[in-house]
């Protein structure tokens, strides 16, 4: 048989393929970080890559729910409005005094709701993902402003400690309970792809849905999981960064899905689905949040520089994949 | 085979779609312990039959039963918990998925709800040792060949605990030694007492492992019989539903003088055509009203011929001639403007769009040739429509129908008529009969000959050496991505030959042997 053969000729290339994305963007963020360690002194500060956690711990929690989406082939636009209606939800509850618990309950059961509707809509109406969270992205962001025009500020006694609260070192760098919250969620979505079948049958539809479903998986169940998933990190990350801002706003957060669907692109999840890893999202979102840093301290920059340099990377990265998904075949 | 009573029935199936009625009234009983080939043509509605007993359709009528209990399977999972496994014709698992992952996903050993890729792993490589293969467990199942592809999905079938296990057309795309083994594998579960439904185009496999056959034909039941007593002749005739001696009469096609043939200008000549990493550079002169037969091994190179000769792929270097003038073939705009037509092998992917009508398919070619400002009349449509319909015996003759609902060798003769209809001086046809019945196969070679005899030069590109053997009038042998001969097709050349050149200097393959 020429099967041994077929076997150690295919193995070399196996190691490299499926990791490649992930390295090269770990491979960038060490470039970047020593790029900017070398230009400002103070970049070597621990506290610089804290605060990279603690200012983009909410896009990393939302991010995450993100990969779940586009690893079975999908798409999530509802994710920034979705996080704005978290927060907006929570301000005004406050305001009107209602217990910060309960207020939590509330805020952390919409976004899954509604990502649960539109999970069924393309799943049992045969919808495109895109249009549906497009939908969904309208209406949440349309609540926001039904809820108030304005912004409102939240001055309860749990979010304000929340927001204050550091968890430090003895030489004083600490990270906000948002990051260790971020921190969990990675960790959870990270066993949940690898040793779930919930997670495995995620990897198995983008592969390919035909086969998945004729292999006897759950295609639909999976389907509507994964679009509820993203709208409970949104949810998340809307009371994260009610935490970070102490409010809601019914503009806050426009445009943060495509920042999302960067990151995690950027972090090696191919769009079509079936390939990426949560580790790679985590890189991604870091390798966002260091160009902003960089930014930051160079500070004649105009920010805008950050949109030209994820606008590059993006395209580098899509690039990539291209080269590799030709060289699988 | 045991004479116990039947694990499975199927009484009464009747399934319908959008025009086409694909089973009427059919039954069907397996045994433990029997190999049971379902035979047919294209469209007889075997694979439609497997559908409805594995869930994926519904009956529109008839009972299945399974130990003499009613059953209807809601799909595939609920079928495979009950026993009933289906390996389908198209590798069926996820290329993104290791090997491992493929065979067990769905049902992993898992501890407190997480999966044990230890035990995932082990558990695969028993398997697979079972199965005589050596494969990398963990490396994607996309690194491997189809063929490889295939075993995996029939392990990932034996490990679920199945008494009736279906492999509808699973040797199409092995070869001989592959399907030894598969043959190996399908005997040791036979004897353990598993029921195989066997779907399979090849007759000599069906009388070298069926115990009983079936036949069906335009939907409707021919009847069961012991393989003993079922002479090959009439099986074919069983399945055909007429008396064969149409295959006799493209047995003695005009092998008209080569010499002859070659005499004038060549319609195309290419040289020192290739492809880094596709195809080493090649030359291949192909003349009006001539039949080139490209032969070789599964990835030997035989499609990427056809590609560059398309201008579906781009070549590295070389020079091409179109009627003995120096021309180029860099796009399939190009070709086709040449007068090329290109029939791909694969039918689903690159050929056919399933959701337009018969009709609509047949006329995209034409369309795009005159460009989209200048739309063919409707009644032109239809007259040139219904001509190629009743010319390739296109069933159901109906041209409003979705392609999707049409089998593969219809679907595989609605692709040809797109070209045909566009009257191109050189069709190349890239495995034009693979997958498909012998009735259908015979109609596309008989198609081929009359093709070439009213000058139309064909590029015909099969795994079949007898098909090649018989069509053409010059032979191109490939192997390991080369062109190593080109053979004229005289007296002195038979499949032996050809095989022999394919395997000579091929030590490399021999000792992995």
């Amino acid at each position: 048989m020429t099967t041994g053969s077929l076997t150690a000729g295919r193995t070399r290339f196996r190691l490299p393929k499926r990791q490649i994305p992930v390295l090269a963007t770990l491979v960038l963020l060490l470039v970047m970080y020593g790029i900017g360690v070398s230009q400002y002194t103070a970049f070597s500060n621990v506290q610089v890559i804290f605060n990279v956690f603690i200012d983009n711990g909410f896009l990393l929690v939302v991010a995450v729910g993100m990969t779940f989406v586009i690893l079975t082939g999908g798409i999530d636009l509802s994710v920034g409005s979705v996080v704005a209606m978290t927060a907006m939800v929570s301000a005004a509850l406050l305001k009107d005094g209602m217990p910060a618990a309960l207020v939590l309950v509330i805020a952390l059961l919409i976004g899954p709701t509604l990502g649960l509707l539109m999970g069924c809509a393309i799943h049992f109406f045969e919808i495109q993902p895109f249009i549906v969270t497009l939908a969904g992205m309208f209406f949440a962001r349309g609540m926001c402003t039904f809820i108030s025009g304005a912004s409102i500020p939240i001055t309860d006694g749990f979010w304000t400690s929340m927001s204050q609260e550091r968890i430090g070192d003895p030489q004083g760098n600490f990270v906000s309970i948002s990051v260790l919250i971020a921190f969990v969620v990675v960790a959870v979505a990270a066993y949940v792809l690898a040793y779930t079948r919930l997670g495995r049958n995620v990897y198995a539809i983008g592969g390919n849905p035909q086969s998945a479903l004729l292999m006897g998986l759950p295609l639909g169940r999976t389907r509507i999981a994964v679009y509820t998933i993203s709208g409970l990190c949104s949810a998340i990350g809307g009371i994260l960064l009610s935490f970070y801002t102490l409010s809601g706003a019914p503009l806050i957060a426009v445009g943060m899905e495509l920042d999302v669907i960067a990151a995690v692109v950027i972090g090696g999840t191919v769009l079509t689905g079936g390939a990426g890893y949560i580790f790679g999202t985590v890189l991604g979102v870091l390798v966002l949040g260091v160009i902003q840093t960089l930014i930051t301290f160079d500070g004649s920059l105009n920010s805008w520089w950050t949109k030209i340099v994820i606008g590059s990377l993006l395209f580098a990265f899509i690039l990539l994949q291209r080269l590799i998904g030709i060289r699988y075949k | 085979m045991t004479d116990s009573r039947p694990v499975l029935t199927m009484t009464g199936i009747s399934k319908s779609f959008p025009g086409v009625r694909a089973l009427h009234n059919v039954n069907f009983r397996l045994f433990p312990g029997e190999v049971h080939a379902l035979m047919g043509e294209n469209g007889a509605g075997k694979s439609t039959l497997i559908k409805v007993l594995t869930g994926v359709y519904d009956t529109d009528e008839g009972v299945i039963t399974l130990d003499d209990e009613p059953v209807s399977f809601s799909g595939p999972m609920q079928a495979t918990a009950a026993g009933v496994s289906t390996v389908f014709q198209e590798v069926n698992l996820c290329t993104n998925l290791s090997v491992a992952e493929n065979i067990f996903i769905g049902r992993e050993p898992r501890l407190l709800g997480a999966v044990r890729w230890g035990e995932v792993r082990r558990r695969a490589r028993a398997l697979l040792t079972r199965l005589d293969l050596d494969l990398d467990v963990s490396a994607p199942l996309g690194s491997y060949s189809l063929a490889i592809q295939q075993m995996v999905a029939i392990a990932r079938a034996i490990d679920i605990q199945a008494r009736v296990l279906i492999l509808d057309e699973p040797t199409s795309s092995l070869d001989a030694g592959e399907v030894a083994q598969l043959f190996r594998i399908m005997r040791q579960l036979r004897d353990e007492g598993i029921a195989i439904l066997f779907v399979t185009h090849f007759l000599d496999q069906v009388y070298e492992i069926a115990d009983r056959i079936t036949v069906l034909r335009n939907g409707g039941l021919v009847g069961e019989y012991p393989t003993a007593e079922l002479p090959q002749l009439s099986l074919v005739e069983k399945m055909i539903g007429k008396e064969l001696d149409v295959l006799e009469g493209i047995e003695e096609h005009s092998r008209r003088d080569l010499a002859a043939l070659e005499e004038g200008t060549p319609l195309v000549a290419v040289s020192n055509f290739g492809r880094a990493g596709a195809v080493e550079p090649f030359s291949l002169t192909i003349h009006a009203g001539e039949v080139v037969g490209l032969a070789g091994l599964l990835g030997s190179g035989r499609t990427e011929v056809a590609r560059l000769l398309f201008g579906a792929d781009r070549t590295d270097g070389g020079q091409v001639a179109v009627d003995g003038a120096s021309s180029s073939l860099r796009t399939p705009a190009q070709a086709i403007d040449h007068g090329v037509g290109f029939c791909s092998e694969n039918r689903r992917a690159e050929g056919i769009v399933a959701d337009l009508s018969v009709r609509e398919n047949i006329i995209l070619a034409m369309q795009a040739a005159r460009g989209w400002l200048r739309p063919i009349p409707r009644r032109r449509q239809d007259e040139l429509v219904d001509k190629y319909i009743k010319a390739l015996n296109i069933r159901p003759a109906d041209p409003e129908v979705p392609v999707r609902n049409l089998s593969g060798g219809n679907q595989q003769k609605v692709l040809l008529a797109r070209w045909l209809i566009t009257e191109p001086r050189l069709l190349i046809l890239d495995e034009p009969t693979r997958g498909i019945d012998i009735g259908a196969k015979t109609e596309i070679q008989k198609l081929v000959t009359q093709l070439s005899d009213g000058g139309m030069a064909v590029l015909f590109i099969s795994a079949e050496l007898e098909e090649v053997l018989r069509l053409s009038h010059k032979v191109a042998v490939m192997r390991d991505r080369q062109m190593v001969a080109q053979l004229a097709n005289d007296d002195t050349l038979d499949a032996d030959r050809i095989m022999q050149t394919i395997a000579s200097g091929s030590h490399r393959e021999e000792a992995d042997r």
